[in-house]
């Protein structure tokens, strides 16, 4: 590992060159699945290489969040080419969903917010001035305050999908059980029960920080695949394959995706949906169900609302 | 084998954190001051291959037992400087729990620190990096309003990213910050 000589300086130099080649390629629009597999196999063949891109992106992250943060103050350039839109917000809704909207009143001189929630078993698909697309979840609300210099939507409760328009000057944040979001160009879903927030992130990055003062280090990057769960005390973050990142997000058309999960979490996942709850007997509790699902089944089907041990039996039979 | 999206969060966490300290302490050791950014990332390197095995307890012995090794296996190849002068890890008093710093404080210092920076970055180079950063302009469009190649953005962009990283981990004090 250790070199030594001029070529050391060359060395550690074209590597940091490297890195940051790749990171500046990855900011561009043309940066495609194929071109992240080579960013990861370059990664995989050296800690030398983890070690100069890891760092340069940290550190190259920072500047970022600063920059948005503040601009205007540290601007030498000209900016007239940029557009301000107005948030003069509107939505596209499934005729079927009743969208509760308040509108709030003026905020400051430059915001304004608007709520949308779904009720249990509705979803909805918002379209917000910028571009952005938030998908709703069942049981799910959130408020929307677009200001000049920054987009900010807080997740109530439940789960929504997100697909961020990136302005770099107007940052989007997503604030959800004590924690913040942000955007770095990005689709990434959020789901919250209780003080448990997931984040699953699909394309781009996003940057995951919390206020709570029992973490101590408190920001974290995510990559594509990566789900990160945050709780007051702790974040972790998890690689999630593919296949599996697009059960997680079945939900978008209406499905519940099982593989091999407990009758005790899919009757969980069931009632989020349904009015009607399910109850499992503690001594089936442990069988698996594996599947995908129409998550109002328990609405349409009539095989699915008797007993619980019939839920089993159903569940069995999917399973072999 | 730790899966790497654990080993990377403990990279930024806890080690990167303790870069300007690791850095004070390779410039007061080894005399060749200029090669202290090959030896941080030879030392990077080794610590992310340990913690691929295994995440240590404590980051802050781990990583300057790992940069004392490396320093001496360097000593003892080139035979230029004697063994004595690299300051002995023991001595350095890794073990006295020193207070962590104020976050907030930090937070706040490192806007003022990022701004002086971006001010020490070379003309061009900090012209670009403003643009690209600040403005959110793709480089294509930059290289187009500066009448410059996208190489030439490029190189600007990838050497100002370059120093603005080392002067936030503190790897260079701003005064020093090079150009």
């Amino acid at each position: 590992m250790t070199r030594v000589g001029e070529n050391e300086t060359n060395a550690a130099g074209s590597i940091g060159d490297q890195a940051a080649e790749w990171l500046l390629r990855r900011e561009t629009p043309e940066w495609l699945e194929r071109d992240q597999a080579a960013l990861e196999a370059w990664l995989n063949e050296s800690p030398q290489h983890l070690a100069a891109y890891w760092r340069l992106e940290a550190g190259w992250g920072r500047t970022e969040r600063l920059a948005a943060l503040k601009p205007g103050r540290m601007q030498r350039v000209q900016t007239a080419s940029r557009k301000m839109s107005w948030p003069g917000l509107r939505f596209v809704a499934a005729a079927s969903v009743v969208i509760a909207v308040a509108l709030g009143g003026w905020y400051g001189w430059s915001t304004r917010e608007v709520e949308y929630a779904t009720t249990i078993g509705q979803r909805a698909k918002i379209l917000l001035a910028d571009g952005s697309r938030i998908q709703l979840n069942t049981n799910s609300a959130i408020s929307v305050n677009f200001g000049i210099w920054k987009r900010t939507v807080s997740l109530k409760r439940g789960e929504a999908f997100f697909d961020v328009q990136h302005d770099a000057a107007r940052p989007f944040s997503v604030l959800a059980a004590g924690h913040r979001i942000t955007d770095l160009g990005t689709k990434f879903a959020v789901r919250t029960s209780n003080d448990r927030l997931e984040v699953t992130l699909v394309e781009g990055r996003a940057r995951l920080e919390t206020a709570s003062p029992l973490v101590q280090h408190h920001a974290t990057d995510l990559v594509p695949g990566e789900v990160a769960v945050a709780t007051p005390s702790t974040i972790a973050v998890t690689k999630q394959p593919i296949p599996s990142l697009a059960n997680t997000l079945a939900w978008r058309q209406g499905q519940l995706v099982f593989n091999h999960t407990t009758l005790a979490e899919a009757t969980v996942e069931f009632n989020r949906y349904n009015q009607t709850k399910l109850v499992v007997a503690p001594a089936i509790a442990d069988l698996t169900v594996s599947g995908v699902f129409d998550a109002a089944a328990l609405t349409h089907s009539p095989t699915w609302q008797g007993s619980p041990l019939s839920f089993a039996w159903k569940s069995k039979d999917m399973t072999y | 084998m730790v899966p790497a999206p654990a080993v990377k969060l403990w990279f930024v966490r806890e080690v990167l954190p303790l870069e300007a300290a690791l850095m004070r302490y390779l410039r007061s050791s080894y005399r060749n001051a200029g090669e202290a950014a090959d030896l941080r990332q030879d030392i990077y390197a080794e610590v992310i291959a340990s913690a691929q095995e295994q995440i240590p307890n404590t980051a802050k012995p781990f990583v300057f037992a790992i940069a004392h090794h490396i320093m001496v296996d360097r000593v003892r190849r080139e035979r230029v400087v004697p063994m004595d002068t690299i300051a002995d890890v023991e001595k350095l008093g890794l073990a006295s729990e020193s207070p962590p710093p104020d976050r907030i404080v930090i937070a706040r210092d490192e806007l003022r620190h990022l701004r002086a920076a971006i001010e020490q970055l070379p003309p061009r180079c900090r012209e670009i990096v403003v643009m690209a950063r600040i403005e959110g302009l793709p480089g294509r469009e930059i290289a187009t309003r500066l009448n410059l190649t996208d190489a030439t953005v490029s190189y600007h962009l990838k050497k100002g990213m370059q120093l603005l990283v080392d002067v936030l981990y503190g790897s260079v004090p701003l005064s020093e910050a090079p150009e």
